[in-house]
């Protein structure tokens, strides 16, 4: 049941015929898993909040930056160097009281994301990097939720829902997962295009929970901002796949590679290999001194630890985390030329 | 000889420098693998994108190509 000022507050969506008391009841009683609370994630989130679902769940386990304000438009100024989950949701529950948030501040992984996953009835990705895509898509397949997927490129942007009632998935569309993360070189994005698509998954969510309309299932939608045409191409479920993410399970998406110049660097190479990074807080320390030297590695903030290769990046890592118990460093698997 | 139509998106516009253009059979003959062989060659950097190819906007559809058909070169998107 409704309070009169729920009533009040959903009247203009609950006059629709399509939707009414009953698909208002469908939207408050929907849980959603928003994975990354971005560019796309911050407009997603706003409108289903702002339309009444029951609960969203945020992950995400970066902090505000200044560098994310012109596309992450829950976020201001006081809000840098904040978690993003903390901030987002303190944001949406001002804008609708209704709806219970709930926040995990740490990243999405192997780990957690079945368990996640398998609580919601479906999932948003808000992600900016193809192993989390993948790992999003193959917990879907193994909890049979949809995934209501965006992703953008500079002007250009691609949407689709996969696994939905028996449809394709992300790995029939793209099945070659690469090795190589391609999104760690800093490319630029007009702060409106995530926004642009972050709004349309709402809408793909809307009609999933409302059962209205034409479910882009099977369908990946491209956008493109500057000629002003959007096309969709088909595909189809290739059962192969599908049957290879049932056997064998989750990958490991452990390279968070989002370069931001607002990161903490710490770089475990020999002061004399080049080139040096030049933009950013930097903290040099080779690896064969940080048995001595960890003291000076902040606990606080994300902190890319990066080498020339990705080999040395990975030993620091792992002796910081096992000996000393560090939980906010991240990798820079390819080495610092994908800073360059 | 017949004409298809061929458009790059994202990434891959980038190396070929143009987001659309024509390409005769005659030039490149009209197997889809000699299509792409012809882009990769003609473009440098393009064979190290993944991608996949939609002809007449369905993903996969067929190896042999008719005068008027679409062909979208798609890499995947990975920002948000």
């Amino acid at each position: 049941m409704f309070s009169p000022e729920e009533i009040k507050r959903y009247q203009r969506q609950t006059t629709l015929d399509q939707v009414g008391a009953s698909g208002q009841e469908l939207l408050s009683e929907a849980h959603i898993l928003m994975v990354g609370i971005g560019g796309l994630g911050c407009p997603a989130s706003q409108y289903l909040v702002a339309a009444g679902i029951g609960k969203l769940t945020l992950v995400d386990h970066d902090e505000v930056s200044e560098s994310n304000l012109h596309r992450q438009i829950l976020f201001n100024l006081q809000d840098i160097g904040q978690s993003k989950v903390s901030v987002a949701a303190q944001k949406l529950r001002a804008l609708n009281p209704h709806v219970q948030i709930q926040t995990i501040n740490r990243p999405f992984t192997k780990e957690n994301a079945l368990e996640l996953v398998r609580e919601a009835d479906l999932v948003i990705d808000g992600t900016d990097n193809l192993p989390t895509k993948y790992l999003i898509n193959d917990a879907c397949i193994l909890e049979d939720k949809p995934m209501v997927f965006a992703s953008v490129y500079k002007f250009q942007g691609q949407l689709s829902v996969f696994n939905y009632q028996g449809g394709p998935s992300y790995r029939c569309l793209f099945p070659d997962e690469d090795d190589t993360p391609d999104t760690c070189e800093e490319v630029g994005v007009l702060g409106v295009v995530p926004g642009l698509l972050g709004v349309q998954q709402a809408i793909e969510a809307m009609k999933i929970i409302l059962k209205l309309g034409d479910v882009l299932s099977g369908k990946l939608k491209l956008i493109d901002t500057l000629t002003g045409e959007d096309q969709i191409i088909e595909f189809e479920r290739n059962e192969e796949v599908i049957e290879n993410v049932k056997l064998a399970g989750l990958k490991e998406n452990l390279s968070y590679c989002k370069i931001d110049r607002d990161d903490i660097y710490l770089d475990v190479r020999e002061t004399f290999e080049q080139p040096r990074i030049d933009s950013g807080q930097v903290i040099e320390i080779p690896l064969r001194e940080l048995i001595n030297r960890h003291a000076e590695v902040p606990r606080q903030g994300k902190v890319v630890v990066c080498c020339q290769s990705g080999i040395r990046s990975r030993q620091a890592i792992a002796f910081l985390s096992n000996e000393y118990g560090y939980t906010n460093l991240v990798d820079l698997p390819g080495g610092v030329k994908e800073l360059m | 000889m017949g004409f298809v139509s061929v458009k790059y998106f994202g990434m891959i516009a980038e190396k070929t420098g143009k987001e659309i253009e024509q390409i005769s059979f005659e030039e490149v003959g009209n197997h889809l693998t000699d299509l792409k062989t012809y882009c990769e060659k003609s473009y440098p950097g393009m064979g190290d994108i993944k991608y996949q190819i939609a002809i007449n906007k369905c993903l996969g559809s067929k190896e042999v190509l008719q005068e008027g058909d679409e062909v979208a070169f798609l890499p995947p998107f990975a920002g948000g």
